[in-house]
């Protein structure tokens, strides 16, 4: 198991407030981790701290490359992170909304791609050539999502499903190897949900990537996850794959409640 | 009924409000006071009118109907979007304009082409300012500073080393970029109001160092005998050169057009108009958001550098008082009413904002006030602007080869 | 050290300290409760102090006594500045509340151009006199080389303001009210206090006290004009973020400390660069502790 995106002992405070603590995790090439807890856990803070958002108080976070190299995340800026291979979606849809569907994934290419100003202003033929790949490459990820045809609309007309997979196609357009989703099926239907889940398996298995979700929908998560983490009050209380959650007397104690899915 | 009663109440709300400012004249040295009821009368009748105005537009506003549409077949965007498409209609209206632009020196008086350059000039610094306010959404309230600096650049090297204009061009842009990046750099991490505040401070700085500094800038009587610039070292009378300068604002619009259209449409421009949007998902997505605030500080600034050098040349006396911050509140008028972002929008509301209190010279007194009164009129209607809504037209090939443009 | 020099800039600090303070007050209530920087406040201030010097001619003509004129001058310019902030966040703020940040903060740009320009081509571009209504302070005979009259009633009514202000916000229905519509809006909604009122009346306060301050500084300087607002605002408003801004404590503590690091400076190097002092501390404290010397540092949630 070759793992992708390593945290040991993480611990996040914010004045008084331990908002994260010692949590330790992993997540393997090619699997889809799921991190699950009640609201105020601290999952997204998490997101914040394994991004760059935030700085952590203490514990360390390793993102390996396509070497296998480990590099640490500690104290780099969250585009740097994100130039390295982790990409993420917002809990809040974070899209650019006065801006069209398709410039919303293109921005996903800045860090890939180099024409600075003075190629924007000479346009020459390799400034000209990386634009229109970018643009190429850009409205097939939309082809990706099932998005291709709203490609000039503005993107916050679209709706509010499509606007989700719209934040998956940017995040992929920076080429991750690691793809961090926070509640991509919040208010989805079931039928929004399931083709979620195709589209997050799809991925998964074609573009080399690993996946660490957060997700309340329990269907979602037993049926996608390889592995789950539980986290209740900043700490894991559980880790397993989804067979062992589902019967953990903490985690129904703490979370599940009634038995689920 | 309710409204001409709304309305009514209204007026005689701003008839009391404005009793002591407007209805009282005191004369001082005879002691006396001047009770001016005849103007609060007509501010009564005025507000009236136009409170029946006001509260209409906020009824088809809150409907969602657009306030102003214009006579049947006389649709703006239409004709917007018919200049676009159609290469025909684009050409010729290119065509039609540059022979009166390249035309007007000669059928105008020496007055009027001065007045043109000074348009020119906003019309370069509303450009440049729309860089950094329209695209990358940053506030900056102290603009005019990069303007003084470009025209003390000049007019100093001038002074005290000889430089000539063209050399001063350069110069002064370089400088001034030196201290749009000056500025940029501790501001990085301000919000929005905070930051419009400190760029405010910067410009009054400015101007008050160059209004303090006997010693250097010459304080409240500032540089003058700033030579005109050369054309391959012939001189020339005033008309001559005024008509030679005209030529060469136009030139630097042309290019400064051409320039940042392009900046606008590449890698560059995206990522001004993303970190616009949201700072923070730009950073997540890998765009490093200190180089491109950075980048939109010294893009910005730049023009205004250039534009100074050759407000010094035409003027040929520069001091401290015109560059206050109403300079920068105009100009920051010409990009709220051009349309953040879009250039033509702000090219035509520049025009519009200098040219016309010239031609409506009975109106002259209320330039001032008319803007003040703009800038919250397009805030509350018109936020957009005159112009938004631009679409920059892709080429997909998956599509083989269909076209972007307005949907 | 010249102790006389000393206390004479001390005292002149803590008078033109107390003029901002009050004027600080203003920006940092509006600030707290609807998180915009109402740049047409100083506007407001000069609006004071104009009406103020109106009325009080008015007045004058009819033959009352001078320190009754004060009076009523002062409460007309209180009253008719109140209803310009009431009029002024009905028309040009309320409006935009829902609107993306730039928006509202252009619409204050706007509007403090706007009463600017009113009031100029209204009345006048020069410097009018106002005319010296104080009464004669005898018991001020000794120290009068450090105290005026003129400084002892702005830091009289300026103490006496504060204090006030600083008992209704803490015990008053309203002042709680108020309290509780800044920290935070929905949920002093859903307990039914009626925010559009407490907004308006946020105003109100901080133009009555604007206001004063130009009533004080008009009767201080004997006269007045168009312009003072924008130079005042500004400063007024460096003192209330570098008070903490937001902060009611901030900003009378912020408004003292610019006043007596404005005073001392003037005194001890240049006045020439009195004016930059005021920028340089913004920009110096928007960059390094934008909470100010009150405030508490605030993070971020994403």
């Amino acid at each position: 198991m070759n793992p992708v995106l390593e945290v040991k002992d993480l611990s996040q405070d914010f004045g008084g407030l331990r908002a994260l603590n010692e949590l330790s995790l992993t997540v393997n090439q090619g699997e889809i981790v799921a991190l699950i807890g009640p609201n105020g856990a601290g999952k997204t803070t998490f997101f914040n701290c394994v991004t760059g958002i935030y700085t952590p108080t203490e514990g360390q976070m390793f993102l390996h490359d396509a070497k296998g190299e480990k590099q640490l995340l500690n104290g780099k800026k969250p585009h740097i992170i994100t130039a390295m291979g982790m990409a993420r979606t917002f809990q809040n849809i974070r899209l650019f909304n006065e801006m069209t569907v398709l410039e919303n994934v293109m921005i996903g290419r800045h860090c890939r791609t180099k024409a600075g100003i003075f190629g924007a202003i000479v346009r020459d033929a390799r400034t000209r050539k990386e634009e229109q790949d970018c643009i190429d490459r850009s409205y097939e990820l939309l082809e990706l999502v099932k998005l291709q045809e709203f490609w000039n609309e503005t993107a916050n007309n679209l709706p509010y499903g499509a606007q989700r997979r719209l934040e998956i196609a940017r995040a992929m357009a920076t080429e991750p190897r690691m793809l961090l989703l926070d509640e991509p099926a919040a208010g989805m239907n079931p039928q929004e949900t399931n083709e979620l889940k195709e589209l997050v398996c799809h991925i998964r298995d074609h573009q080399q990537l690993s996946i660490l979700l957060i997700e309340h929908d329990m269907g979602m998560v037993m049926s996608l996850s390889d592995r789950i983490y539980v986290m209740e009050y900043g700490s894991c209380i559980a880790t397993g794959t989804p067979a062992e959650i589902r019967t953990n007397p903490r985690v129904i104690k703490a979370y599940l409640g009634e038995s689920d899915a | 009924m309710q409204r001409i009663l709304k309305a009514a109440i209204a007026a005689l709300w701003f008839m009391l409000l404005t009793l002591p400012v407007l209805g009282i004249k005191l004369n001082v040295a005879a002691k006396s006071v001047i009770w001016r009821f005849d103007r609060i009368l007509a501010l009564g009748a005025g507000i009236f009118v136009l409170a029946l105005i006001w509260d209409w537009c906020f009824t088809r506003k809150a409907a969602g109907i657009k306030i102003v549409t214009l006579p049947a077949g006389f649709n703006l965007a239409e004709i917007i979007e018919a200049f676009r498409n159609r290469r025909g209609l684009r050409l010729g209206g290119l065509a039609l304009l540059a022979v009166v632009l390249l035309g007007m020196p000669m059928v105008s008086s020496f007055y009027q082409t001065n007045i043109m350059i000074s348009a020119l000039l906003y019309v370069m610094l509303a450009l440049g300012l729309n860089i950094v306010v329209g695209l990358a959404g940053q506030l900056v309230l102290g603009y005019v500073a990069f303007y003084a600096i470009g025209a003390y650049t000049y007019g100093l090297l001038n002074q005290y080393f000889g430089l000539g204009f063209w050399a001063c061009l350069p110069i002064g842009g370089f400088l001034t970029v030196l201290f749009g990046l000056g500025l940029g750099f501790p501001v990085l991490r301000l919000r929005g109001d905070y930051l419009a505040i400190v760029t405010l401070g910067f410009g009054e700085i400015v101007r008050l160092t160059l209004q303090n500094w006997n010693s250097v800038t010459g304080g409240p009587r500032g540089v003058s005998d700033i030579p005109r610039p050369g054309f391959f070292g012939m001189s020339m009378d005033i008309t001559a050169s005024t008509t030679y300068i005209y030529y060469l604002v136009l030139a630097a619009v042309i290019i400064t057009i051409v320039v940042i259209t392009r900046l606008k449409n590449s890698r560059v421009g995206l990522a001004l108009q993303a970190l616009r949007e949201d700072e923070i998902a730009c950073e997540a997505m890998g765009v490093d958001i200190t180089r491109v605030k950075l980048s939109a500080f010294a893009l910005g600034s730049c023009w205004a550098g250039f534009a100074g050098v050759i407000f010094a040349a035409k003027t040929t006396y520069i001091n401290p008082s015109s560059f206050t911050f109403m300079e920068s509140a105009m100009i920051l008028s010409m990009v709220v009413l051009g349309g953040m972002g879009s250039i033509a929008g702000v090219v035509i509301a520049a025009l519009i904002l200098i040219l016309a209190p010239e031609y409506l010279r009975a109106f002259s007194d209320y330039r001032m006030l008319l803007f003040g009164a703009i800038m919250v009129i397009m805030m509350l209607f018109r936020p957009q602007g005159l112009i938004s809504g631009e679409r920059r037209r892709y080429r997909i090939g998956a599509l083989h080869g269909a076209e972007g443009g307005r949907s | 050290m010249d102790i006389q020099f000393f206390i004479e800039l001390f005292f002149g600090g803590l008078t033109r300290g107390s003029i901002y303070a009050l004027i600080a007050l203003g920006y940092t209530l509006v600030y707290g409760i609807i998180g915009l920087i109402n740049f047409a406040h100083g506007e407001v201030y000069m609006l004071g102090a104009f009406t103020a010097l109106l009325i009080a001619g008015a007045l004058g003509v009819y033959g009352l006594p001078a320190g009754g004129i004060l009076i009523v001058a002062a409460l007309a310019a209180i009253v008719w500045c109140s209803a310009y902030g009431y009029t002024l966040e009905k028309v040009a703020y309320k409006p935009l509340r829902g609107a993306p940040r730039l928006s509202p903060l252009i619409s204050a740009i706007g509007m403090s151009i706007f009463l600017q320009n009113y009031v100029l081509l209204a009345q006048t571009s020069d410097f009018v006199p106002f005319p010296n209504l104080l009464p004669e302070m005898d018991f001020l005979e000794h120290i009068d080389y450090v105290m005026g009259a003129s400084d002892f009633l702005i830091l009289m009514v300026s103490t006496i303001a504060m204090v006030l202000l600083s008992v209704f916000i803490r015990y008053t229905r309203m002042g709680k009210a108020m309290r509780a519509t800044a920290q935070n809006r929905k949920m002093a909604l859903l307990l039914g206090i009626n925010a559009d009122r407490i907004i308006s009346l946020t105003f109100i306060v901080g133009s009555s006290l604007a206001a004063l301050g130009g009533v004080l500084i008009a009767s201080h300087m004997g006269q007045v004009n168009f312009g003072i607002g924008f130079l005042a605002g500004l400063k007024a408003f460096t003192a209330a973020v570098l008070g903490g801004i937001g902060s009611i404590p901030g900003a009378m503590v912020g408004g003292l400390v610019l006043g007596l690091a404005e005073s001392f400076t003037t005194g001890y190097f240049s006045g020439n660069y009195e004016d930059m002092l005021a920028f340089g501390i913004l920009i110096l404290i928007l960059i390094f502790r934008p909470d100010g010397i009150l405030g508490k540092a605030t993070v971020q949630k994403v």
